[in-house]
């Protein structure tokens, strides 16, 4: 029972000894694995199997693991080894190096000199003082060394090996001379002779080294003279001191050493040039208008890959636009640093450029802060302290502007637009706005319902709605809390909400509104899906009641300002060129609507309906599609007036009509009132309310309709000219303004336009080619090549879809898994219960020879009482 | 506060109460006046409470009388055959039974006339009661009829309370369409709606005769209320539904034939139609002629002028007799000549706003189903509908659209319109003539459909999509047009609206900053924030 383990045991050493070769050639380690049929091309791993080696390898990865795992079983103490990452195979054996490296150096940064600035602690190579290598004493060692290595090539080889035949071929001629005098040198002389020769080459070069070395020395005080002139700003003193303390610390290799064990600058990020930068924002506005070009299209591949494309890279889609400017990156400004300067600054840095484009906004809110602080920081100081806060603050625009500058030529061109007007508001409003903004906190809640926001924008200007607004976004910020995105997503409906009803108030608060949309537009950009969602809603209703009311009327009256604004502010969040978009499409359909639906009954209806035309030409100014109802109205307004109403070589299409009560709203009451019109902006509330007492004041009001319809058409006639029946399109309009609305009774820059349109009309090119269609690619003859389908294995049946055979694939694994696992671990138990048989039998074994011993002890004891006895017997 | 309260609810209670009692009285009258003829004046207190100023009283004093009269009705308590005269019941020698018939009748006259009078009234539950009440007079009377048989070829009808009773219907002041909509329910018997119809008829000519023709908007109103509603069974079994039943030949009665019913129809309508009509109502009548009115008619091409006259109106009241010729021209072989020039001469841009936009394309969809016009009509019908497409909203092109490319399907040599290669002449401008009346002569065929390739670049999708068809060859199948018939814009946006995207909404990216920034600053330049 004992034998065979034993037996295999000793194979096992025996096969530790051979080579792999030797083992591989032994037919009696070799099995080999019978195939069932040759496959030709088929690599075959397991054809010969050593089954000897496998098992003495298994057997002894089982004494190195399992088997100290059972030996150590019970015991609590253990062998710990606290290298650095001794066992950490992630970490790379240089990082390892610098890490224990620093480790130890931590080590040996004590406690005690934590205060002691001088001194270094000792720097090491190859376990030598680096200082006193600086000496250079040990100079000659080193070299020598070298020299004797260079010795080691030619002749030393030559002799003592014997050397390489060429080697020998070359010396022959040499060796042929000292033959004649020293033929009988024994071998032993030779060689004594050899050695005599190289000692004494030796000494000859250390000679010359000696020599060299002087020279160097020289050099070096040569060197120092110099160098005392060159160094003008070392004092003289130190100078005088330094060669008395430590002589051999040189001021160069100082230097030297200085520069070589410097921290390494490490490779940062570099520094964009505004080149860059300019060339970085041209690219990505470029990828976005190709990307609106293709949704133009209708296209609608990869829509969703890029259309967030304009946020960072670092963005996490959680819709935090502050990200690019947290933190400050190093740079230099008027020549210093700009570390100091913004610290200070941070805090008001980041809520200024965070907000929005907008600069001079942001800038008063810089303003008011800062007064803040200083208030609650020195209260007494006053008068004096403003006015170095205003000096401050002036800086810190300053700073801003040449910040801002960097930040792409859209930014530039806004701020040298607001400009001006900052430098106003710092003027004269300044004394009002603190005060005013000295009440506002800093903090507000996330309104719950629409009241509640109304609640908190109540009697606020229209700035501080603004600063309100962006402050709740920004403390409701959707990193900040879990339910913020959501109430943030509900600020945007009741944003909206808000500015329906600012719009719909009497008069209209729009500059309001216009306050608000910059927030509105970044809140749109965190949540397009919210704002898309209530934008919709909107639409949806509006429309929804424009359609009960035209199922019971057949027509209805012009929307109210509050949805013409809704219009234009979906134009600004949402894209109008796309081919189709869940917002603007409907939006155009309620323009198109409104505008063939509603019948012009007045003035202010025939204003509503420009600002729709205004917005439907907005609409498609970019995408440049047909929109009839367009065309069809701004004939029809035309026609408002003309004067004359008989005889026309057109026909009005509803909701306009040839001829009947409201058909000449735009004829002037007096033809007089042409000469003292000059063009300037209609209100917006004028399609809300319009009180024209005087007739002088209605024509006035005639002439600006007039003058914006025939805007608006020469705007069309620019963006269909392209179109195939443009002709056709303008046909009406070319007739009214050429046979019915004379020059002679427009004030002159409509003149000006009028012939401006009919020329653009009437000099449109009409090269009409003939329709064809498409040409198409031809359809390919069928071809008759066999199909070949792939078939991976007979008889077995296979799967059909991937995902079939994959999980089979799977199972197969899993199974051969499970297998192998169970016999490893068979043979586990199989080796444990071998190790503790052994045990037990060794122990046994011993305890047998134990028992054997003191029997024989005892046996002898026995046998010489016995033999005493008899010995006393006797 | 709270004293006051209980005062007003027990105030409201005696109200209530009075009325109680009072209709309890009143039954008790009733009753009392039934039971024996001593109490036979207390009719006057009845018809008194008739005149009250009071709508409940009046209310219940229409019930009781109803009641009353009924009953007298049914045990023929009242007298019959000519009526003699007040005074001469008291003079003459009638026996007590008649005098008191006489009597009863006199006062059912009155309560007639009060009742007629009341139909003018200005609360609708009092005239609604009132008309109950006189139609069932009017079943009592077809009953046990008050006029002799022998002399009567109206067998037993009431016929002149009826005509009382349309006459009021028919008011030239009041607008009376709430009422008549209530008349409807007894229209729906036979015999009635025969008499109806018959004396809507005189009713009509009589006033109109007497207003020379001249539009009288509240009393065409009422006739055409109550004539639309008067719809005829299409078979004669279906006549069974009578207020009166007849003992004796009852099946040669005319109100019991289908073609006498009919004729009377015809009558009636052409009597109506004869004057001069406020254009909303000729619309009306033209949008229920083809299913109401024609198939009713004996005989249908008597409508011919009114329709001929209609088409030659224009505008959209020509669209709507397109119906109803079109059912003559198909159904009773009606020559109409120049049809379809006319046809093509209602194209207008109009046609794509009116209300009846999906009944016309409808009608101009069979009328151009036809295989056999020639090539050169259905062209100038596609160029003149493209071109017209111009100015049509979203909606209407959606039918359009489609509608030209099953032209172009159903005549293929109308493809040249889409598709004409190797043409040398490259031509200058489009050869179609829009002004041209004639579609002959109107050049269509040397033209193309550039209009369609225009609304490629239509601002709504689905358009521009429906309008890219052209670039290829059409499909062989031809598309229906009857789901986009009725579509409305707001369907359209809903379209946009509803649509769940799963896709992140595209958004603007050039940053907005102001209200009246971007998209040209059109609005910018124009308006002003204030």
């Amino acid at each position: 029972m004992g034998k065979v383990p034993k037996k295999r045991s000793l194979a096992d050493k025996v096969r530790k000894t051979k080579t792999s070769i030797e083992i591989k050639n032994n037919p009696f380690e070799v099995k080999i694995n019978r195939k069932k049929f040759d496959v030709l091309g088929r690599k075959t791993k397991h054809d010969v199997g050593l089954p000897g080696v496998s098992r003495s390898k298994a057997n002894t990865k089982r004494k190195e693991t399992l088997l100290k795992e059972y030996k150590l079983k019970n015991k609590s103490s253990k062998f710990i080894d606290k290298r650095l990452g001794e066992y950490d195979n992630k970490i790379a054996p240089e990082d390892k190096i610098l890490q224990r490296f620093a480790m130890e150096r931590q080590r040996v940064h004590d406690k005690k000199d934590m205060y002691n600035l001088n001194e270094e602690e000792e720097l090491t190579h190859y376990g030598q003082s680096l200082a006193e290598m600086e000496k250079f004493n040990d100079m000659v060692n080193s070299d020598d060394e070298t020299e004797e290595k260079g010795l080691l090539s030619a002749e030393l080889t030559a002799s003592h090996f014997g050397g390489g035949g060429l080697l020998r071929k070359k010396t022959s001629g040499d060796q042929h001379e000292e033959e004649g005098g020293h033929r009988s040198k024994s071998r032993q002389e030779l060689i004594e002779d050899l050695i005599q020769k190289s000692k004494q080459e030796k000494r000859e070069r250390q000679v010359q080294r000696e020599e060299a070395q002087e020279l160097t020395e020289k050099l070096d005080l040569d060197w120092k003279n110099i160098h005392s002139l060159m160094v003008k700003n070392t004092p003289k003193a130190e100078q005088a001191d330094k060669p008395e303390e430590m002589p051999k610390l040189d001021p160069y290799d100082m230097m030297v050493r200085e520069l070589g064990f410097e921290m390494k600058a490490m490779p940062s990020e570099r520094l964009k040039t505004p080149e860059e930068i300019a060339r970085e924002g041209r690219d990505k506005l470029q990828k976005l208008e190709a990307d609106r070009l293709r949704r133009m299209m209708g296209e609608e591949a990869g829509d969703s890959v890029q259309s967030r494309s304009h946020l960072s890279a670092d963005d996490l889609n959680d819709g935090f636009i502050l990200d690019k400017d947290d933190k400050k990156t190093l740079a230099y400004q008027d020549g210093k640093w700009n570390i100091g300067e913004q610290s200070g600054e941070n805090e008001e840095e980041d809520e200024e450029e965070g907000v929005s484009a907008e600069v001079d906004e942001s800038e008063e809110e810089d303003d008011g802060d800062e007064g803040e602080d200083e208030d609650e920081d020195e209260d007494k100081e006053g008068e004096v302290e403003d006015g170095s806060s205003e000096e401050e603050d002036g800086h810190s625009d300053l700073d801003s502007e040449q910040e801002s500058e960097d930040e792409g030529r859209e930014q530039d061109d806004e701020q040298t637009g607001a400009e001006p007007k900052k430098s106003l508001s710092e003027e004269e409003m300044k004394g009002q706005q603190e005060a005013a903004k000295a009440e506002l906190p800093y903090t507000f809640t996330a309104p719950e319902s629409y009241s509640d926001l109304k609640d908190l924008l109540h009697g606020h200007t229209p700035d501080n709605q603004r600063l309100i607004v962006a402050r709740t976004q920004k403390c409701n910020h959707p990193s900040l809390a879990v339910g913020n995105k959501l109430k943030l997503q509900k600020l945007v409906g009741f944003l909206l909400e808000h500015i329906g009803e600012l719009a719909s108030l009497n008069p209209p608060e729009l500059t309001t509104v216009d306050k608000l949309i910059p927030e509105l537009y970044g809140l749109c950009q965190m949540f397009p899906d919210a704002a898309c969602k209530a934008m919709q809603r909107v639409l949806g209703d509006a429309a929804h009641s424009m359609e009960e009311v035209l199922e019971v009327k057949g027509h209805i009256a012009f929307p109210d300002l509050d949805m013409l604004i809704y219009l234009k502010v979906t134009a600004l969040l949402f894209p109008t060129s796309d081919f189709r978009h869940p917002v603007t499409t409907p939006a155009l359909l309620y323009i198109s609507q409104a505008l063939t639906k509603c019948p012009v009954r007045s003035l202010q209806d025939v204003t509503s309906g420009l600002v729709l035309c205004c917005l439907a030409v907005e609409y498609v100014s970019f995408s440049k599609r047909f929109l009839p109802e367009l065309i069809n109205f701004l004939a029809g307004t035309l026609h408002l007036a003309v004067q004359d109403k008989t005889s026309l070589g057109y026909t009005m299409v509803p909701p306009f009509r040839t001829s009947g009560k409201n058909s000449d709203l735009l004829v002037l009451s007096d033809s007089e009132s042409c000469k003292n019109w000059s063009k300037k902006s209609l209100p917006l509330s004028a399609a809300q309310h319009l009180e024209l007492t005087t007739d002088q004041d209605r024509d006035q009001h005639r002439l600006m309709c007039l003058s914006t319809c025939l805007d608006l058409v020469k705007r069309c006639c620019l963006l269909y000219k392209d179109l195939a029946s443009f002709p056709n399109i303008f046909q009406p309009i070319r007739m009214l303004l050429s046979k019915h609305l004379s020059t002679q009774t427009l004030p002159e820059p409509l003149q000006e336009l009028h012939s401006l349109i009919l020329e653009a009309v009437s000099s449109a090119p009409v090269t009409n080619s003939r329709l064809v269609f498409d040409k198409k690619k031809p359809i390919p003859l069928k071809l008759l090549t066999p199909k070949i389908v792939e078939v991976l294995d007979y008889g077995k049946k296979r799967g059909g879809t991937k995902e079939e055979r994959e999980k089979e694939r799977l199972i197969h694994k899993y199974k051969k898994e499970f297998k192998g696992a169970l016999r490893e671990i068979r043979k586990d138990s199989r080796f444990l219960a071998k190790e503790k048989l052994n045990e037990v039998m060794s122990r046994d074994a011993e305890r047998k020879r134990k028992v054997r011993e003191l029997f024989g002890s005892l046996a002898t004891q026995e046998g010489e009482w016995k033999a005493l006895k008899r010995r006393k017997k006797k | 506060m709270a004293p006051a309260k209980k005062r007003n609810v027990s105030s409201l209670k005696s109200t209530e109460q009075c009325v109680k009692t009072a209709k309890i009285q009143l039954d008790g009258k009733v009753e009392q006046i039934l039971e024996s003829r001593k109490h036979a004046n207390d009719v006057f207190d009845l018809l008194e409470l008739l005149q009250s100023e009071k709508e409940k009283d009046v209310i219940s004093a229409v019930g009781s009388c109803s009641k009353l009269f009924c009953t007298l009705l049914e045990r023929k308590a009242l007298f019959k055959g000519k009526l003699p005269g007040e005074e001469e019941t008291l003079s003459g020698g009638y026996s007590p039974e008649k005098k008191y018939g006489i009597f009863m009748r006199h006062r059912y006259n009155s309560c007639v006339e009060i009742l007629l009078e009341l139909l003018s009234h200005e609360a609708h539950s009092v005239k609604e009661t009132a008309l109950c009440c006189l139609m069932k007079f009017a079943a009592g009377e077809g009953e046990h009829p008050l006029e002799d048989l022998d002399w009567s070829e109206h067998y037993t009808f009431p016929r002149e309370l009826i005509q009382t009773v349309i006459d009021r219907l028919l008011s030239k002041t009041a607008d009376n369409s709430l009422l008549i909509s209530r008349f409807q329910e007894f229209i729906e018997m036979e015999d009635v709606r025969y008499y109806a119809m018959s004396s809507i008829r005189d009713c009509v000519g009589k006033v109109m005769d007497k207003n020379k023709g001249a539009l009288m908007p509240v009393f065409q109103n009422n006739a055409f209320t109550l004539m639309s509603n008067i719809s005829i069974p299409s078979q004669e079994s279906e006549l069974t539904n009578f207020m009166v039943k007849q003992e004796a030949k009852h099946e040669d009665w005319k109100a019991a034939k289908l073609n006498e019913q009919k004729r009377v129809f015809e009558r009636m309508w052409l009597g109506f139609l004869k004057y001069k009509l406020p254009s909303s109502m000729y619309k009306n009548i033209l949008v229920i002629l083809h299913d109401s009115i024609l198939p009713h008619m004996s005989k249908p091409t008597l409508m011919i002028d009114f329709l001929t006259a209609a088409y030659d109106v224009g505008g959209a009241i020509s669209l709507l007799a397109l119906n109803g010729l079109f059912v003559l021209i198909h159904q009773h072989n009606l020559d109409y000549p120049d049809f379809y020039k006319k046809l093509y001469n209602l194209l207008e841009p109009s046609i794509f706003h009116v209300k009846y936009r999906a009944r016309f394309f409808y009608l101009i969809n069979l009328f151009l189903s036809s295989s056999h016009l020639p090539v050169y009509l259905v062209a100038a019908f596609a160029k003149r509908l493209a071109r017209l497409a111009l100015t049509a909203p979203p909606a209407a092109l959606l039918i359009v659209l489609p509608f030209i490319y099953n032209l172009i399907r159903r005549h293929p040599s109308c493809r040249v319109l889409i598709h004409k290669p190797n043409t040398e002449d490259e031509t200058p401008e489009d050869p179609y003539l829009m002004d041209e009346e004639d579609p002959a002569q109107s050049c269509a065929l040397e033209s193309s459909l550039w209009e369609i390739k225009t609304l490629q670049q239509h601002y709504h999708p689905d358009v521009a999509k429906a309008a890219l068809m052209i670039n290829t060859p059409l499909t062989g199948k031809e598309e229906d047009i009857s789901d986009v018939l009725e579509l409305t814009t707001f369907e359209l946006m809903e379209r946009d609206l509803k649509q769940t995207q799963t896709k992140t909404v595209p958004l603007e990216f050039e940053t907005a900053s102001q209200l009246l920034q971007g998209g040209g600053d059109v609005l910018g330049q124009h308006f002003c924030l204030n």
